[in-house]
C-alpha cells in the first residue's frame, strides 16, 4: 500500500496521501481560476454544480418540521416547534405536513416560488453515527467505506483534464473533491487585516520547495485580499451567539468568491463550500435557529444574485449533511447523532417541492429513521443533469435517479 | 564532526525551537553527546517540576442532578470551557519551559497520534489523564502504552468504548487501533476489526472517578481470531497481536518519520532500518536515536513545515517569553491565532490527528503568522530586543538569524528585513519569514 490509509482526506492527518492529492492540492490564487475563463471548453448549455456541506450533523426533524405530527410532538417534548411557529408552506403535499424552521425565511420564499427542491429522508445503507465515518461515506459516495476518493474526484478522473474544473473554497482540500488522478483546486479565502510585505512574497530560486510554497502563500494572500476588499459587504449583522458566527462570514465570503467565478464564466463546473458547527448536543432549539438563519441569509444571497445573470441561472446549488439527528431529543434539550435527513437543491434549473417518501416517525430503526431516498440517487441525478455525466461509471454503476428536480 | 548547521538542524526537530546558546552548547559537546541527552537526558527535568500539570476537580457536568436546568447545564459547559482555556495554556507554559524537549516534543506527537479531542470527550481532566498516560509511557516500550491506551478514559469515550458491549459490538475503537494507532491499513482486513471489536467489549468510564473498568457482564469472552490468532482474547490479547505483528515497527518509523524528518515518504530501507531498531524491545527511544542518526536524516532540512503549536513553542523559548506570563487578553489571542491556523490543542480535527506538510501553508495561515508573531515580539523584553537591535547596523539581520536559529535567509527576505530598524518588527517579519515556516 503506498497510503496509511484508506481515506484521503487524512490529507489533513498527517498521512501520507495518494499521488493527486500529493501533487496537487494547494495554494491556486483566484487569478489563476478566473484565468480559465477563456477556455470556452464546455458547451453553452452547460450547468455548474455548487456543493454546500453542512458538517456537525444538521437536525432534519428541526429543519424541514413535521411539525403536526403528534409522534413529532411526543418525541421531543422541550425541542419541537409548534404549528405556530413553523414557517410554512405552499403545495406541501399528501399525509404530512411540514414546515420549515423559522431560521429559513428566504428558503420559505424561494420553496413558495418552486425554485426549492427538499429531498427527505435522504442516507445510504447501515448509517454510521460517527461524523468522520459518515462524512466519509457521503464523501466518498460509498456506503461501503472502501473508497479513497470523493465521488466528484472521480468525475473529475472520468473528465479528465485541469484541477480548475472543481473548485474548494474551504482551507484544506474536503475528500469529496479528490479523485486518484486528478484533485480539484483549492482556493484559500484570506480576508485578513494584516499588511503583508509583498516582498515576502517573492520566488526565490533554490529554495527548498516547502519554503518556496510558505512564500507562495504570502502571494495568495495579497491577492485575495486584494478581491476580497473589492467584494460587496455582507449585509448580514453579526449575532450576538458565537458559535457559527466565524464560520457563516466564511461562507458569504465562499459563496460571494463563487458567485464572481460563474459571472466571470470559468471552466469549473463544481464549486464546494461549507458551514460548520451544527452538532447540538445540548440546547439545540434557538442555537440551531440562529446558524440556519446564518445559511439562509448566505444561500438565499447567492441564488437571488444567480438569477441575475445567463451564467447564474445554469447554476444548481445542493445542500447536504453528513447525517440528521436521533428521533427523540436527549436530556439536554439536544440530539444525538441519527440517521436520514434532508438534501436541498436551488437555483433555476430546479423544479421546486418534495422529492422523497417522509419517513415514519414511528416505524424506527432502533429509535432512528428508516431512509427513503439512497444518496447515490440524489448524487446520480446531479452527475447526470447538472455535471452532463454517466452516473455509473462515477458511483460504480448506479442506477438509481430521482424524478423530476431537474 | 557536525557541523553548526547539522547540529542546529537536529536541534530543531528534536526540541521545539532550540536557542542560540543550546546549538552552541552542542558544538561543544558534539553530535553524539547532544543525541543521548536529548533522548536520555541526564538531570531531572527542573522546568517541568516548576509547571506542574493542573489539577481539576470533578467535571461538574457530571455532578448535575437528573434534571438539571438549562443554565446548571450552561454553567458547568462554561466551567469546561474555562478548564480547556486552563488546560491549553499550561500545556503551552511546559512546553516552553521544560528542559526535556525530546521528550516534551515527544507528548505533543502522541497527542497527534492518538488524537483524542475534548470535543467529544468534554470533561478537560480526562484529556490530563491521558495526557499523564502518554508522559509516562510514550517514550519507553510501546507496549506498555498500547496496553495502557486501550484502557484510557478518553480515548474509550472518544472511539464509542462504551457503545461496544457483547451484544451490540461497535468498531470503533479496533478499527482505528489497527489502521491508525500501530499497523496502518492493508495490513488486517475487515473480519479482524469485527473480532478484535469483540475482544475490546465490556469497558466502561467512571466519569466522576475519571477510571476505566472492564464489566464482566458487557465482555465476549467467547473465542475470536485476529490476524490468525484465536482464542477468548482480551483487550491485553489483542494488544499482544498487533505488537507481533511486522508492521507495526514499520508504521511507528513511518509516523515519526513523518512529523521529526520529512514529510515525503519515508525511504523503505530507511523505514527498515528504524524498524529494526524498534523490534527488539519495542523502544521508543531506540527508535528516536536511530531516526536521528541515521544517514538519511541529515538530508531532511527544509522538508517539514513547522506546524502552529510548533512554531509558537519555538518562538516563545527563543524569545524568552513564557506562555504562563503574558496577559489573560494575549493568552487568548494566541490561542485563537493557533486555532485560526487549525491546531487547537486538546482538539484535533479527527481521528487521524492534524495535517502535515503543505497543508498549514494556506493563505490565512500566512496572515495569522504574521499576526501572531506581531503580537509575541510586542511582549519580547529588552535584553533580548538589545541583541537585535544593539547589534551593528549591517549585522542587525544575522543577528536576528542567530536568535530564531534560522541557517541563513535568503535574498527575498533580507531585502525585506535590512531596511527595518525596530526590533520588535524584525523579530515579527523573521517569525512570519517563509525560512522560519519551514524546518
Amino acid at each position: 500500500m503506498d497510503t496509511l490509509t484508506r481515506r484521503k482526506f487524512l490529507i489533513a492527518s498527517g498521512v501520507t496521501a495518494g499521488a493527486a492529492l500529493a501533487a496537487g492540492a494547494g495554494a491556486y490564487t483566484l487569478k489563476e481560476i478566473l484565468d480559465t475563463a477563456g477556455w470556452q471548453d464546455k458547451a453553452p448549455d452547460a450547468k455548474t454544480l455548487v456543493l454546500i456541506t453542512l458538517y456537525g450533523g444538521n437536525d432534519g426533524l428541526s429543519t424541514v418540521i413535521p411539525y403536526a405530527d403528534p409522534a413529532y410532538q411526543a418525541a421531543r417534548p422541550q425541542l419541537a416547534y409548534q404549528p405556530g411557529e413553523v414557517l410554512h408552506l405552499t403545495g406541501a403535499s399528501g399525509d404530512v405536513q411540514l414546515g420549515l424552521n423559522p431560521g429559513l425565511k428566504g428558503f420559505a420564499d424561494l420553496f413558495n416560488r418552486k425554485s426549492l427542491a427538499i429531498v427527505r429522508g435522504v442516507e445510504y445503507p447501515k448509517p454510521d453515527h460517527s461524523h468522520f465515518r459518515s462524512m466519509d461515506i457521503w464523501q466518498t459516495g460509498s456506503p461501503t467505506s472502501t473508497a479513497n476518493t470523493g465521488w466528484l474526484g472521480r468525475w473529475l478522473d472520468a473528465t479528465g483534464g485541469d484541477a480548475r474544473h472543481a473548485v474548494s473554497f474551504e482551507p484544506v482540500l474536503p475528500v469529496v473533491l479528490a479523485g486518484s488522478t486528478t484533485a480539484g483546486a483549492v482556493v484559500p479565502t484570506g480576508g485578513r487585516q494584516v499588511q503583508v510585505p509583498a516582498g515576502l512574497a517573492k520566488p526565490q530560486s533554490g529554495e527548498p520547495p516547502l519554503q518556496a510554497r510558505a512564500a507562495r502563500a504570502y502571494a495568495d494572500l495579497i491577492e485575495c485580499d486584494a478581491m476580497v476588499s473589492k467584494l460587496p459587504q455582507p449585509s448580514a449583522s453579526p449575532s450576538a451567539k458565537s458559535t457559527g458566527t466565524a464560520a457563516v462570514n466564511v461562507l458569504d465570503t465562499q459563496l460571494d468568491l463563487v458567485a464572481r467565478c460563474v459571472e466571470a464564466g470559468v471552466a469549473t463546473r463544481a464549486f464546494s463550500v461549507s458551514l460548520g458547527g451544527f452538532d447540538f448536543h445540548a440546547d439545540e432549539k434557538d442555537a440551531q435557529r440562529s446558524l440556519l438563519g446564518r445559511l439562509d441569509t448566505a444561500v438565499t444571497a447567492f441564488v437571488n444574485r444567480m438569477a441575475k445573470t445567463d451564467n447564474g441561472r445554469k447554476v444548481v446549488v445542493a445542500i447536504y449533511s453528513e447525517f440528521g439527528r436521533r428521533v427523540r431529543a436527549n436530556a439536554s434539550d439536544g440530539t444525538d447523532h441519527g440517521t436520514a435527513s434532508d438534501v436541498f437543491l436551488l437555483g433555476t434549473p430546479v423544479k421546486g417541492g418534495f422529492y422523497g417518501a417522509q419517513p415514519s416517525l414511528t416505524d424506527l430503526d432502533n429509535g432512528d429513521l428508516k431512509f427513503s431516498t439512497d444518496f447515490r440517487d440524489v448524487y446520480a441525478t446531479l452527475l447526470a443533469d447538472v455535471l452532463g455525466t454517466d452516473p455509473g461509471k462515477v458511483l460504480g454503476g448506479w442506477t438509481g435517479r430521482l424524478t423530476g428536480p431537474l | 564532526m557536525a557541523t553548526r548547521a547539522e547540529l542546529a538542524h537536529l536541534l530543531r526537530r528534536a526540541t521545539f525551537g532550540p536557542r542560540a546558546e543550546e546549538v552552541d552548547a552542542a558544538e561543544r559537546a558534539g553530535a553524539t553527546a547532544t543525541l543521548a541527552g536529548l533522548v536520555n537526558p541526564a538531570s531531572p527535568d527542573a522546568g517541568a517540576a516548576a509547571t506542574p500539570m493542573p489539577v481539576l476537580a470533578t467535571d461538574p457536568r457530571y455532578a448535575l442532578g437528573t434534571k438539571p436546568t438549562v443554565q446548571q447545564r450552561q454553567q458547568a459547559q462554561q466551567q469546561e470551557a474555562d478548564w480547556t482555556r486552563t488546560a491549553r495554556v499550561w500545556w503551552l507554559d511546559r512546553m516552553v519551559a521544560a528542559d526535556h524537549q525530546l521528550a516534551e516534543k515527544l507528548v505533543f506527537f502522541w497527542h497527534g497520534h492518538w488524537a483524542t479531542s475534548v470535543q467529544k470527550v468534554n470533561d478537560p481532566g480526562l484529556m490530563l489523564v491521558q495526557q499523564q498516560t502518554l508522559r509516562d509511557l510514550g517514550g519507553g516500550d510501546f507496549g506498555a502504552l498500547l496496553r495502557a491506551m486501550l484502557r484510557d478514559p478518553a480515548l474509550i469515550v472518544w472511539l464509542d468504548g462504551e457503545l461496544n458491549t457483547a451484544k451490540a459490538p461497535n468498531e470503533n475503537l479496533a478499527r482505528e487501533s489497527m489502521e491508525l494507532f500501530t499497523l496502518g491499513v492493508g495490513n488486517y482486513t475487515e473480519t479482524d476489526v469485527r473480532q478484535a471489536a469483540r475482544a475490546l467489549t465490556g469497558w466502561q468510564v467512571d466519569r466522576k472517578a475519571r477510571t476505566s473498568s472492564l464489566n464482566a457482564k458487557r465482555h465476549d469472552d467467547g473465542d475470536k481470531t485476529i490476524l490468525g490468532r484465536s482464542g477468548p482474547l482480551n483487550a491485553d490479547g489483542f494488544a499482544g497481536i498487533l505488537l507481533d505483528q511486522s508492521a507495526n515497527g514499520a508504521f511507528l518509523a513511518t509516523r515519526l518519520w513523518y512529523r521529526f524528518a520529512a514529510d515525503q515518504p519515508i525511504a523503505p530501507e530507511v523505514r527498515d532500518r528504524l524498524a529494526g531498531a524498534y523490534r527488539a524491545r519495542r523502544d521508543i527511544g531506540t527508535l528516536l536515536t536511530a531516526m536521528f542518526s541515521d544517514a538519511a536524516f541529515a538530508g531532511t532540512g527544509g522538508q517539514l513545515v513547522r506546524q502552529p503549536v510548533e512554531w509558537a513553542v519555538g518562538a516563545m523559548r527563543q524569545l524568552g517569553l513564557r506562555p504562563a506570563k503574558l496577559p489573560a487578553d494575549v493568552q487568548r489571542q494566541l490561542i485563537r491565532g493557533l486555532t485560526a491556523m487549525g491546531q487547537t490543542l486538546f482538539a484535533p480535527p479527527n481521528v487521524g490527528g492534524w495535517p502535515g506538510g503543505a497543508a498549514w501553508l494556506t493563505s490565512s495561515s500566512a496572515g495569522t503568522r504574521l499576526q501572531l508573531g506581531t503580537l509575541l515580539a510586542a511582549h519580547v523584553d529588552q535584553p533580548v530586543l538589545d541583541q537585535v537591535g544593539k547589534a551593528p547596523a549591517g549585522q542587525r539581520v544575522d543577528a536576528l538569524a542567530r536568535l530564531l536559529v534560522v541557517d541563513a535567509f535568503t535574498a527575498r527576505t533580507r531585502a525585506v528585513l535590512n531596511p527595518v530598524t525596530d526590533p520588535r518588527r524584525l523579530i515579527a517579519l523573521g517569525l512570519a519569514s517563509p525560512e522560519y515556516a519551514v524546518c
